[in-house]
């Protein structure tokens, strides 16, 4: 039997940006709120300090910070006539571990959706007619316009402190900034990033090609910057040290710099690490939940009573949670019937690689979310007419770093090791770009998650199952961004260029991104969503998922952080303003 | 909580004896709680961890370890049976119950200026704290320093008995500011050098002086040691927020900002910054010349710097504003004492957090990875580099810190 915890407010599970958010939110509005995250306390100066934090072996290659299988996996399939097995290594994503979650480890894109993304079917089928659409994808309106979430957005990018130019300022139209987005209410908080010359050659060869290239929107501080909690941030030295590792020099946004230390402050907050939370408990009823279970290191199980839980872990690991605890009912993809792991989708991405003649680029020179881009495909952005596929992606020349373990191009036909090899190394490594497309995932009816037959984990309960392929309609978009892409980069006069569409089948061992978006899909129809336009479960009203990248309805072409963040200070203000109020169902 | 500055000189100069009888006002013991912020007597009577002024953290001292009692009116081992009379004598004449001598790690020199009704204030409030049951032995010195009869002889030395006399030349802020610094807040206990005895260098009031493991600044207005070249405004920013455009507090004072200073009123903050920026002209420290950058030890200095502090510190030594501490021009970097230097770059530490700069950055520890005279370079360099000039590190100087260094 567990024992018995003191009840609270709020129980929170994982403790990355949403738990982070949602906690502050909630304890400065008064309520005694706890997070229990699974994995470690993990603090800048302590755990990442600029003394060892650019140890590309231990992070980038070792994977430090991220989730070991043996923690917690899932199994694999490409469809439903295969057998799924254990991830053993992850290598196509990576999900986190610990406090802060992916908001250490990722980048720092803060990229908006398109208001079309939000009125996604609707949008298509008035424009191309309802035969446009495969039969099987599955994608659906969000139950919520991009109007509703502009503040949100932009106060998860105060928070942030995301440096860019804006392209649309309240409908008007700037110069320098992204002419396809939607509209801003303020321009950015911090100007843009300095550009390398590879960025700086990118956006010459874009406007010679007709197109608008923009910085790319980057949470690494382009100034110092101090947000509205009063945390402050340091600027960005450029060192090219982001993606799968912690910010020892407080220059990129993430739980740590931008809300744990003022959280902590709360005598209302309490953080409980490394303690999994196994299944939220509901009451005889099923209609409401008592709190959560969870086991600490020892092994030893505690229950933790609270009036409103929120599920605040990886996206692939709330669906699991909803699974495990029976909230929902899970989705069958024999009969499209059930919602809970339904629309399971991803990101389809792409590159192109160019050698240049003469230059000298020093790649090493980076920075998460570095780089000159052009949304000219993205979305809806160019007519799909005759194209025979929808959706689209953002491509550009963004230099996330030169680490030299991983940073090892050498021209066609270079052997793979040996002396030969290390000279074309050395000879190439200044002179080489990878340019990349990033695209669209949308859902479709047999790209799901449910609970596995066969595979259990340590502590006995089933593994969730992936299973999941690229559909002709995204390979379709990722030759055509591809070919776009090469047509810009060509010209940049490059002595070698090297196209990587996309191909199917999906497969597990190259690193794509950590962007797995569905599975507790947000809707307007209980029907095909498991969570109402306020993220609360339609089925157990003191549960929410405050904007997990779960809770997208198909992936759009852009990096989910930035709506992930928007969503979480959405469902803040409806738990504070609407659910408080009156407990029960919002919609 | 004082209403005007009017008000503020009235409860200094004058007793309002109708107000003192009343032990179970709101008024007063909402004074006396005040007055255990200015005076930050938790610092010193609760435990990390422990109930509040239940006592039982260890000072260690030069002449041993000394334990704060419990000052809860828990009868038994707290205060509880101590009278009013023997809590004004120890306050004000270093006597403890029974008349017991104190030891001057109770900073009786400094409380012995507050006024008879503030101490009578503190008293009513201690007597409305949770009684805890702690029994603290609070005399834990070696032979001969643990014979109590001894502070008969250190007290003819050192201690002057007596309350605060306001200056009359001078405005109410500034003798409010006065009684703050040098009574409640006894900000003299860590930042006046002390004789061999323990007592303080009264000619050389807050000037600087080392303490575990620590070189508490000089808050002097001597422009190249002390903090002359700050304004008001950065002061009352530092006291109130622990961060100013000069620096951060860390170590002890990141935590006296954060349980005092942060929690003091505008209308104190503000007068004990007048006091400060007005006590005397001091620029009895001439700069000295600087080491020359093409010593091969600045060289060496400037290397290290370059590959472990511009990320942060910038190369130009000015740092950020808030975040990371200003090198150039820095008066803790210049100090003739670089313990505080040395210890940063082998421990580490971190800012204080206060509810406007909730940030707390953190300094890494250079122990594991730089050695001894790579640390006296980095150091050396710092010191005399963007106009600042200071004394060479020396690595013995470093490697008798890293032997005894307490840890964070």
């Amino acid at each position: 039997m567990p024992r018995k915890l003191p009840p609270k407010d709020v129980v929170i599970i994982g403790l990355g940006w949403t738990g982070s958010i949602l906690g502050y939110e909630l304890a400065k509005a008064g309520l005694d709120v706890v997070a229990i995250e699974r994995g470690p306390w993990r603090d800048t100066a302590t755990d990442f300090p600029p003394g060892y934090s650019q140890d590309e072996l231990r992070y980038a290659v070792r994977l430090d910070l991220f989730l070991r299988p043996d923690q917690e996996t899932l199994t694999f399939r490409n469809n439903m006539n295969q057998t799924a097995l254990p991830i053993r290594n992850f290598v196509s994503f990576l999900p986190g571990n610990g406090v802060g979650g992916a908001g250490v480890h990722w980048n720092g894109q803060t990229w908006r959706f398109l208001p079309t993304d939000f009125r996604l079917r609707t949008h298509l089928e008035q424009r191309y007619g309802k035969d446009a659409l495969p039969a099987d994808m599955t994608i659906q309106d969000w139950p919520l316009s991009y109007d509703e979430i502009e503040p949100f957005y932009d106060r998860f990018e105060k928070l942030c402190g995301t440096s860019g130019k804006a392209g649309n300022i309240k409908g008007v139209k700037q110069s320098g900034g992204n002419p396809f987005e939607g509209w801003r209410s303020s321009e950015y908080p911090t100007p843009p990033l300095k550009q390398g010359l590879g960025a700086t050659l990118f956006a010459e060869a874009a406007r010679k090609t007709g197109h608008t290239p923009f910085p790319q929107p980057a949470s690494n501080m382009s100034e110092a910057y101090t947000n509205p909690l009063g945390m402050k941030l340091g600027q960005c030295t450029y060192c090219g040290f982001c993606e799968r590792f912690g910010c020892g020099n407080y220059s990129k946004a993430s739980p740590q710099t931008c809300v744990l230390p003022a959280l902590l402050r709360f005598p209302n907050f309490t953080a409980q690490t490394e303690s999994e939370v196994t299944r939220i408990n509901l009451d005889s009823t099923g209609k409401r939940a008592t709190g959560v279970t969870y086991v600490d290191t020892s092994g030893e199980e505690w229950e933790q009573p609270a009036n409103i839980v929120l599920v605040c872990a990886y996206a692939l690991f709330n669906v699991r949670l909803m699974l495990l605890s029976g909230i929902g009912k899970p989705y069958d993809a024999q009969t499209g019937q059930g919602v809970v792991g339904r629309n399971y989708a991803y990101q389809t991405t792409s590159s192109v690689a160019v050698i240049l003649k003469d230059k000298i680029l020093n790649p090493f020179i980076a920075t998460g979310a570095h780089g000159m881009i052009v949304d000219d495909y993205n979305g809806d952005n160019f007519d799909h007419a005759g194209l025979g596929f929808v959706g689209g992606g953002y491509m550009g020349m963004g230099q996330t770093n030169g680490r030299p373990i991983s940073t090892r191009p050498v021209p066609s036909g270079t052997p793979k090791w040996g002396a030969r090899w290390k000279k074309a190394t050395s000879e190439t490594y200044n002179r080489a770009m990878s340019l990349s497309t990033h695209a669209s995932s949308y859902s479709y009816k047999d790209c799901y998650l449910d609970l596995d037959p066969s595979y259990r984990d340590r502590l006995g309960r089933p593994l969730m199952r992936m299973t999941f392929d690229f559909h002709e309609n995204e390979l379709k978009m990722s030759a055509f961004l591809t070919e776009r892409l090469a047509e810009i980069a060509k010209a940049l006069d490059p002595v070698e260029l090297t196209k990587n569409p996309r191909k199917g089948p999906y497969t597990l061992n190259a690193y794509q991104t950590t962007h797995n978006t569905g599975g507790t899909v947000m809707g307007g129809d209980p029907a095909n969503s498991v969570l109402n336009r306020y993220c609360q479960s339609w089925d157990v009203h003191n549960v929410f998922i405050p904007g997990g990248a779960s809770v997208f309805p198909q992936n759009h072409g852009y990096n989910p952080t930035d709506t992930v963040g928007a969503l979480a200070y959405w469902t803040a203000d409806a738990i504070k303003d609407r659910y408080l109020r009156n407990p029960g169902p919002l919609m | 909580m004082y209403r005007s500055l009017a008000t503020a000189t009235l409860l200094v100069a004058t007793c309002n004896v109708t107000f003192a009888q009343d032990t179970q006002s709101f008024d007063r013991i909402e004074r006396g709680r005040y007055l255990s912020v200015l005076g930050d007597c938790a610092a010193c009577h609760t435990a990390p961890g422990g109930q509040p002024f239940a006592g039982g953290l260890a000072l260690q001292t030069p002449f041993g370890k000394l334990v704060a009692p419990n000052i809860t009116p828990d009868r038994e081992t707290g205060i509880g049976n101590m009278t009013d009379q023997e809590f004004i004598a120890a306050l004000h004449e270093g006597r403890g119950m029974n008349g017991k001598r104190l030891y001057p790690a109770m900073p009786y020199p400094a409380y012995t200026k507050m006024s008879e009704e503030d101490v009578l204030a503190l008293r009513a409030y201690f007597a409305t704290v949770l009684p805890v049951s702690n029994r603290v032995i609070a005399n834990q010195l070696p032979f001969p320093f643990n014979i109590r009869q001894a502070m008969m002889f250190w007290n003819t030395v050192n201690f002057t008995p007596g309350r605060y006399r306001p200056d009359p030349q001078k405005s109410a802020e500034w003798n409010r500011g006065a009684y703050i610094v040098e009574g409640a807040a006894h900000c003299g206990t860590c930042h006046t050098p002390k004789t061999i005895l323990g007592g303080d260098k009264n000619d050389e009031a807050l000037a600087g002086a080392a303490l575990q493991g620590w070189f508490a600044p000089n808050i002097t207005t001597d422009s190249h040691r002390g903090i002359g070249a700050w304004s008001k405004d950065d002061l009352i920013e530092y006291l109130k927020t622990g961060t100013n455009n000069w620096t951060l507090a860390s170590g002890p004072m990141a935590e006296a900002v954060t349980h005092s200073t942060s929690r003091m009123t505008d209308e104190d903050i503000s007068a004990i910054a007048t006091y400060l920026k007005d006590s005397g002209e001091r620029d009895s420290t001439r700069k000295p010349d600087p080491v020359v950058a093409e010593d091969n030890v600045m060289r060496a200095g400037a290397a290290i710097y370059k590959d472990s502090c511009a990320a942060c510190h910038t190369d130009s030594g000015t740092g950020e504003v808030h975040l990371f501490p200003r090198l150039a021009g820095s008066p803790l970097v210049q100090s003739g004492d670089p313990t505080t230097l040395v210890r940063m770059v082998l421990l580490g530490g971190r800012a204080g957090s206060t509810a406007s700069m909730p940030t707390a950055p953190a300094m890494p520890a250079f122990d594991w990875r730089l050695n001894n005279a790579q640390i006296a370079a980095v150091l050396t360099y710092v010191r005399n580099s963007w106009g600042n000039a200071a004394s060479a590190v020396s690595s013995v100087a470093v490697a008798n810190q890293r032997d005894t260094g307490t840890r964070r």
